[in-house]
C-alpha cells in the first residue's frame, strides 16, 4: 500500500529511516537467514560463509513422506478450524452485538478470554477435559484445541464490523419485501464478508502454525509445526527443515497479505490478536 | 390511485410499552388515503414507535393498527404494502445506486432489464439520472436523501413513511427538500406519514398533523388550525412561541381566569400618544429585551406577575439599532379579542 504521508512538507530525519531498517531487519533478518541455509551443502551445522550452493534438500524434503502427512495434517486441520471457528465466531458476535441478554458483558469477556490465556493454559485445560470425559486423542481433539482461538480471531472481526454496520440496512431489506434469508444472503453476508473472510485467514494462519495447544491435543500424530520441531533434535538433513520453513513462509504470506489487503481497504478490520 | 373513503392508517387505542416506558400510550389515529401526514413531536414523545409499528419494524403491546382497513398489526415488515424512508438512509453501502433502487424489484424475481429500466425511471423521477453506477458513499447527503427515496417509491407503496428524512441535512438544502418532497407527494399521489421534531417543517409541508407528547397526541389537525387555536399548552409551546397569559392578569385583560395563548405577531405595541381600538384586550408592560432577527424584531415584554409576552413586529421601514434603544422602556400592548385563544377551548 502506497502511504499518503510520504510527499509532505518534509522528508522523515535519516536517524527515524535507520530506526526503522533496522526494526525491520531485527524482524526478518532471522527468516532470510534460514532461507539462505536452506540452500547449504553442510548437513549438520550451520557455517558460515556457506560452504557450498545446492538444491539437493529440496529433492529430499520432496521424499519424505511423513513431512507429506503432516503438511496435509496441518492444511486438513486449520480448514476445518477456521470453519468452525468462522460459523461460531460469527454466531457469537451477533449474539452480543444485537440482543441484550443477562450476563452479555461477562459471555463477551469470556469469549475473548482464550486469547489472553497462554496457549500452555488451554492445552493443558483442554487435555485433562479430554482426559476426564475420556475423549481419544484424534484429528477432532487437534480442531477443537485450534477452534478455541480461531474461534475469538473470527469474533473480534466481525464484532468490529457489526459494531460500526447501520443496522438500518436490515430493516430496508425487510421493508422492501425481503424475507429473511433474502436479507441474509443480499444484505448481511456482502457487509460483514470482508471482515469474515480477514478473520477466517487469520485464523488459518494461527491455526497453521499452532505449536503449544498442539502437543497437549495431538496425542501421535504430528501437524507440520510439530514435524519442525521434532526435527531440531536429529542432526541429519538440517537444511530439510529450512527447506520446509521456506515453503510455509512463502504459503502463510498469501492469506496473510490478502488479509491485510482487505482490512486496509476496510480501515477497521483487526489485524492484531 | 383512486382515492378511498377508508383511512390509510388506523391507529385502535394502540399502545407500546418498553418495560415500565410507555413509548405510545392509548393512541387512536386516522390518516385520510393521499394525506400529507406529519407526526410532530420532542424526541421520546412516540412518534418514531407509531411510525416503526405502521413499518412492522415494532408490534404494539396492545391495540390494532389496520392499514386500508386490513389488520396488519402484527404482520413482518415485508408483508405490508408500506415502504420507509431511514432517517440515516440505510443505503446498502455494498450496492451501486442502481441496485440500491431496483432492490425491491430484485428480491420479487422481477427480470433484470425490466428492474432496471423502472430504476432507472425512479431516478429520473427524484431527479438523479445517470448517477446509477455510482457507490452510495459518492453521493451527497441530498442526493443520498433522493436514492432512498427512490428505492422506497419503486414498489408503488400505497403509504410511504419517513423518519426525519430530512434531519440530516443543512438548512438551505433542507427547505428545498420540503418544497420538493411536497411536490413529490402530489405528483405519486399516496399517503405520506412523515416524522419530524421540527414544527416549522410539518407546517410547511402536512395537510394535517398530529402533536405527540409523551406517547400521547395532544391534537390532530390543519396546520393553521394547530398554529391559530392550540388544544393545550403544550402545542401552544412546541408549535410557534409559547405565549400564555394565566392568573389574575388573564382575569384583569379577559375577565376570564381560564388560560389564553396569544401568537407574537398578533400583538401590536402602541406607539405614544395612541390609544388602543376598543374593541381589543390591551395590557401595560416593560420591555426586558430586544432581539433584532433581520425580517422582524422580537421583544419580550414583562407584563409582571410572571408574565412575559413575546411580541414579533416585522421590520417594515429600515430600522437601524432604532428598535435596541425600546429596550426598557414601558409600553402598552394591545390585540384583536379573537386571537386570544383560550386554551382547550373548542
Amino acid at each position: 500500500m502506497p502511504s499518503k504521508t510520504v510527499n509532505r512538507e518534509e522528508r522523515a530525519p535519516l536517524v527515524i529511516v535507520g530506526m526503522a531498517l533496522a526494526a525491520v531487519l531485527f524482524l526478518n533478518l532471522p527468516v532470510f537467514i534460514i532461507f539462505v541455509y536452506a540452500f547449504t551443502t553442510d548437513s549438520q551445522t550451520f557455517t558460515f560463509p556457506l560452504p557450498g550452493l545446492t538444491t539437493q534438500w529440496f529433492g529430499i524434503a520432496a521424499g519424505r513422506n511423513d513431512l507429506w502427512e503432516a503438511l496435509g495434517l496441518s492444511i486438513r486441520v486449520a480448514l476445518l478450524a477456521t470453519v468452525l471457528a468462522m460459523l461460531l465466531g460469527t454466531l457469537a458476535a451477533a449474539a452480543v452485538s444485537r440482543s441484550k441478554f443477562f450476563g452479555r458483558e461477562a459471555v463477551s469477556f469470556l469469549l475473548v478470554l482464550p486469547l489472553a490465556l497462554p496457549g500452555i493454559v488451554t492445552g493443558i485445560a483442554l487435555r485433562q477435559t479430554m482426559g476426564v470425559l475420556d475423549i481419544p486423542f484424534s484429528f477432532f481433539t487437534i480442531v477443537v484445541g485450534h477452534a478455541t482461538f480461531c474461534m475469538v480471531i473470527v469474533y473480534n472481526n466481525v464484532l468490529a464490523r457489526f459494531r460500526r454496520m447501520s443496522w438500518s440496512i436490515m430493516e430496508a431489506s425487510a421493508d422492501l419485501g425481503a424475507n429473511s434469508w433474502q436479507t441474509f444472503r443480499y444484505v448481511l453476508l456482502p457487509s460483514m464478508s470482508t471482515a469474515l473472510l480477514a478473520g477466517g485467514m487469520l485464523a488459518f494462519a494461527l491455526s497453521f502454525d499452532e505449536v503449544i495447544v498442539t502437543t497437549f491435543t495431538a496425542g501421535q500424530d504430528s501437524t507440520l509445526p510439530i514435524w519442525i520441531f521434532s526435527q531440531l533434535t536429529r542432526p541429519r538433513d538440517r537444511p530439510v527443515t529450512n527447506v520446509v520453513a521456506l515453503f510455509v513462509v512463502l504459503i502463510m504470506a498469501i492469506p496473510i497479505l490478502l488479509s491485510y489487503r482487505i482490512s486496509q481497504r476496510d480501515g477497521e478490520t483487526q489485524l492484531n490478536r | 390511485m383512486s382515492k378511498s373513503s377508508t383511512p390509510a392508517i388506523q391507529f385502535k387505542d394502540v399502545s407500546r410499552h418498553f418495560g415500565d416506558v410507555r413509548a405510545v400510550d392509548h393512541v387512536d389515529l386516522q390518516i385520510a388515503d393521499g394525506e400529507f401526514f406529519t407526526m410532530l413531536g420532542p424526541s421520546g414523545s412516540g412518534k418514531t414507535t407509531c411510525l416503526r409499528m405502521i413499518a412492522g419494524f415494532d408490534q404494539p403491546t396492545s391495540g390494532q393498527i389496520f392499514l386500508h382497513g386490513t389488520d396488519v398489526s402484527y404482520l413482518p415488515p415485508y408483508e405490508r404494502e408500506v415502504n420507509t424512508v431511514f432517517q440515516d438512509y440505510a443505503l446498502f453501502p455494498h450496492m451501486t445506486v442502481l441496485d440500491n433502487v431496483a432492490y425491491g424489484l430484485m428480491v420479487r424475481n422481477v427480470p433484470k432489464d425490466k428492474r432496471k429500466a423502472e430504476a432507472e425511471k425512479m431516478l429520473e423521477l427524484v431527479r438523479l439520472p445517470g448517477l446509477g453506477k455510482r457507490k452510495p458513499s459518492q453521493l451527497s447527503g441530498g442526493q443520498r436523501q433522493r436514492v432512498a427515496l427512490a428505492r422506497a417509491l419503486i414498489l408503488k407503496p400505497r403509504v410511504l413513511l419517513l423518519d426525519e428524512p430530512l434531519g440530516a441535512l443543512d438548512l438551505k438544502l433542507r427547505q428545498e427538500m420540503q418544497l420538493e418532497l411536497k411536490a413529490l407527494q402530489e405528483q405519486v399521489g399516496i399517503t405520506f406519514v412523515y416524522v419530524t421534531h421540527d414544527q416549522e417543517e410539518a407546517l410547511t409541508m402536512s395537510d394535517s398533523l398530529a402533536v405527540f407528547n409523551q406517547g400521547r397526541i395532544e391534537q390532530v389537525g390543519a396546520p393553521a388550525e394547530i398554529y391559530e387555536s392550540p388544544a393545550s399548552e403544550f402545542v401552544a409551546g412546541f408549535v410557534g412561541v409559547s405565549n400564555l397569559i394565566r392568573g389574575p392578569l388573564a382575569k384583569q385583560i379577559t375577565g376570564s381566569t381560564a388560560t389564553f395563548s396569544i401568537r407574537p405577531e398578533k400583538i401590536h405595541i402602541l406607539k405614544a400618544g395612541e390609544k388602543p381600538p376598543s374593541e381589543a384586550y390591551s395590557a401595560g408592560g416593560l420591555i426586558s429585551d430586544v432581539i433584532y432577527l433581520g425580517m422582524y424584531t422580537r421583544y419580550e415584554v414583562d407584563l409582571g406577575g410572571g408574565n412575559i409576552l413575546t411580541v414579533a413586529q416585522q421590520n417594515l421601514t429600515t430600522t437601524k439599532g432604532k428598535p435596541l434603544a425600546a429596550k426598557g422602556q414601558q409600553v402598552q400592548l394591545f390585540w384583536e379579542k379573537d386571537h386570544a385563544k383560550q386554551i382547550g377551548a373548542k
